[in-house]
């Protein structure tokens, strides 16, 4: 038995329409993804400004995701558009700043797929896992 | 390219302001040095005559002035170097600034002296700055007259000039330049060509000596906001200084990402970190990266173009293949 | 007057370090140079200023001051005081020696400020006489005499020599510490350097900017000048000027929320900033005008004012150099200071 295995904590943001709803799927369905993931329910995936993610990341997460609806299908019409790029960007720029890329990521996932939801979260916390704890983006001060 | 004097300048604000056009003037006025002029504001043309300077060390882009100016009665005269019209456009397309109460005279520009870099190349005591058209002779307290190369004491910016075209004047003096080919991005695909542990390591090195002077955020022309999130107690994030690297890369990213896209690439931030801090590294990242994904977009090129942050199509690359574009 | 050879200065640094941590200046990349902790064969620069100054060690950017945790209902304060290392400052210039008794008179004030003073107590200050000021320098102004720099041991370096003399009490017993590497000396290289100190001050442009027309009570002189507004007309409101000061002495307290309880810390502020000072009221100076003219009558009137005419400006230069838009005290004193600075 392994006693003190590392949890990474991971901050799913999930927009309300499509991803939440999504996990809601994945419960009603018993589908099991890690209890490391704290789910946060945004309008809109494009609600999340870079901002979010640093501070999630401040605050003691070690991988961030956001999920949104399908490009196409935002409630909103296009703010997932918008969150795409944005999040293309900061992405980019994080990784230029030598903090590792597997850490945050953006995955599409409608009210229709719970599988898809739990097999991303399995997948990213395992990524996140492998990866080890947050040190290039933690505040020292939050984790006294 | 014709060297622009100060006196073409003074007599150019003294037509303007005898003919009623404008009431006062935005320039450059002389210091204590060769090197410390200050950006003010002239009423006529005594004080123009008195103080007035143009020269190697009048690099400060006014077009942020024009925010507070223009709130004011009477219309401005602006001199505008090519570079400085894109923030001025920029500033436009946010409805930033009144255009009517503005007189945009725009001014050929052969490029600007850094004076640190005079200064590291002379060390102390500069007593005078003398340019000419290839040399910069420097008079010191020690070592006497020296003489450098121009071209070594540009600053950064404009030895990777990416304009020497206008975008925007009421009226040009001398003739108008071309877009350049710059190599402006060579320095951030150096980086992106190092391993995440060396990109790391420089950043950390980099914004470790931050200050939070946010001078940086005040200079920049794209830097508008009433209240900044980092000076509203009640944003959460307010801070007066960095407690840790954190904090140090938060505000720097946050601020960079908050003018991409709108970032002219003026290069002010830069000119002005007291702690010399490449920023302009973060803004042109950003640039590289929209260029890359988006198509070349250059902001203030037009008035009233939509900056890709505000923009899309149903096409645009995934984030999860953004982040590996730099490794190609 | 002791004296050690500067082929020797390894092992006087070394000396130094083995009984307390030692600082440096040292050049660092592009020009810049800063204190850093000295370590085995460490180079001294001979840049005349570190880019900041002596201030952070006394009292740093930011510093923790107390911590609470919370429990339920309970709630724990934690002191997180400890006693401060010894240290020396090694090579502080003449400017940077006077800024401390210029904080000095803020922060060992009663009610004293216990942080400080721990810092100051365990601190020890080797000066170093300026034989190359620069053009942006003007601590004569203010009564400073770069060839006397003072501290705990004043330091006089020629090109084959440190020469060293006790100030204080502090200062004798390190330059006890540290006869095995250094010798007795006269005077006649000192005072040869002193003597050329004198004639390069004489040449420096801002040697005859005088502050005779500001000092202690003259605030109403001052205060209502229809200059401030041409003065501070461009100014950004940045915080460059007060963070490369080394008498700058206005710090902010705040709380950080931290996932269990609270870090009560302090960080510098700035006078120019839009929220310095801020109260529930809102803020007691409403435009940039008014918050410039508060650094410069601070710096020149106020501070004078309590403090039996000491002016809290030191000369040393550094906000003349870094301002971004070179909007500095020299041009304000030139400007406001009537016929002595025309």
């Amino acid at each position: 038995m392994q006693v003190n295995e590392y949890k990474p904590k991971i901050v799913a943001f999930c927009c309300n329409w499509c991803s939440y709803a999504g996990a809601d799927l994945a419960g009603s369905n018993r589908l099991a993804y890690p209890a490391e993931v704290k789910v946060i329910r945004v309008p809109c995936s494009c609600r999340v400004n870079p901002m979010f993610i640093l501070r999630a990341f401040q605050r003691g997460a070690d991988g961030v995701i956001l999920c949104g609806c399908h490009p196409g299908d935002c409630h909103y019409t296009s703010g997932n558009y918008y969150t795409r790029r944005r999040m293309a960007l900061l992405f980019s720029m994080l990784e230029y700043l030598g903090i590792e890329k597997e850490r945050t990521r953006v995955e599409w996932v409608s009210a229709a797929e719970g599988a898809k939801f739990a097999a991303t979260m399995n997948d990213f916390v395992a990524t996140v896992k492998s990866l080890g704890e947050n040190k290039r983006l933690e505040d020292l001060r939050c984790k006294r | 390219m014709q060297k622009i004097t100060r006196e073409a300048l003074i007599e150019k604000a003294a037509a303007l302001l005898s003919e009623g056009k404008v009431d006062r003037v935005l320039g450059w006025k002389s210091g204590e040095f060769s090197y410390d002029v200050t950006p003010a504001i002239f009423n006529n043309v005594e004080e123009m005559q008195k103080d007035f300077v143009y020269g190697d060390f009048s690099g400060a882009n006014f077009s942020k002035y024009l925010v507070k100016e223009t709130k004011k009665d009477g219309k401005v005269l602006i001199f505008l170097k090519p570079c400085d019209t894109y923030s001025f456009n920029q500033l436009l397309t946010e409805h930033r600034f009144d255009r009517e109460k503005v007189y945009a005279v725009g001014i050929p520009c052969d490029g600007m002296i850094d004076e640190n870099k005079i200064k590291q190349a002379v060390g102390d005591g500069i007593l005078s700055i003398v340019s000419e058209s290839e040399t910069v002779k420097v008079e010191t307290l020690y070592d006497g007259v020296k003489e450098l190369n121009r071209a070594d004491v540009f600053s950064e910016r404009c030895l990777n000039c990416k304009s020497k075209k206008h975008v925007a004047y009421d009226e040009l003096i001398g003739e108008d330049g071309l877009v350049l080919d710059s190599n402006r991005f060579d320095e951030v695909a150096k980086l992106e060509k190092m391993t995440a542990d060396e990109r790391f390591a420089f950043w950390q090195n980099e914004l470790s000596r931050c200050i939070r002077c946010n001078a940086c955020r005040d200079i920049c022309p794209a830097c508008t906001c009433e209240k900044c999130v980092f000076d509203n107690p009640n944003s959460g994030v307010e801070n007066k200084a960095a407690a840790n690297s954190f904090e140090e890369k938060m505000f720097h990213i946050i601020r960079a990402f908050h003018v991409a896209g709108r970032c002219t690439d003026c290069g002010e931030c830069s000119r002005v970190c007291p702690q010399h801090i490449p920023l302009h590294l973060l803004n042109r990242k950003f640039i590289k990266d929209i260029n890359t994904f988006y198509g070349d977009y250059q902001a203030g090129a037009e008035v009233g173009s939509r900056a890709p942050l505000v923009n899309y199509t149903k096409e645009d690359i995934e984030p999860s293949e953004a982040v590996n574009r730099g490794d190609e | 007057m002791r004296k050690c050879s500067l082929s020797n200065s390894t092992a006087l640094f070394n000396k130094i370090a083995e009984n307390a941590t030692l600082y440096i200046p040292v050049d660092l990349e592009k020009g810049r140079v800063a204190y850093k902790k000295y370590a085995d064969g460490m180079k001294m620069s001979d840049a005349l200023k570190t880019d900041r100054s002596a201030k952070d060690f006394f009292f740093p950017q930011t510093e923790n001051l107390m911590e609470f945790k919370t429990e339920g209902k309970s709630i724990e304060i934690i002191d997180n005081r400890s006693e401060a290392e010894d240290f020396v400052v090694f090579g502080v210039r003449a400017c940077d020696v006077k800024s401390l008794e210029v904080l000095d008179k803020v922060f060992l004030a009663e009610p004293v400020d216990s942080y400080y003073k721990n810092r100051r107590e365990h601190g020890v200050i080797v000066s170093m006489a300026c034989t190359r000021p620069t053009e942006t320098c003007f601590c004569g102004t203010f009564g400073i005499d770069a060839s006397a720099p003072k501290g705990d041991i004043e330091c006089y370096k020629t090109d084959d020599a440190f020469y060293f003399n006790a100030v204080t009490e502090k200062g004798e017993a390190l330059l006890a510490k540290l006869d095995g590497v250094t010798e007795s000396s006269d005077e006649k290289a000192v005072n040869e350097q002193k003597e050329q100190i004198k004639k390069v001050l004489d040449k420096l442009p801002l040697k005859d900017l005088k502050a005779d027309e500001f000092g202690a009570d003259k605030t109403d002189k001052f205060f209502n000048s229809p200059e401030w507004k041409n003065l501070s007309e461009a100014c950004l409101g940045c915080g460059t000027c007060t963070f490369v000061c080394p008498t700058c002495q206005c710090y902010d307290i705040k709380d950080f929320k931290t996932n269990k309880g609270v870090q009560r810390f302090r960080c510098w502020d700035s006078c120019m900033y839009s929220d310095f000072t801020k109260m529930s009221a809102g803020q007691p100076r409403l435009t940039q005008m008014e918050r410039f003219r508060q650094r410069f009558m601070h710096k020149l009137v106020y501070f004078p004012t309590n403090n039996d005419g000491m002016f809290s400006c030191v000369g040393c230069g550094r906000c003349v150099a870094k301002c971004p838009i070179s909007m500095n005290i020299v041009k304000v004193m030139k400007t406001l200071g009537g016929k002595n600075n025309d």
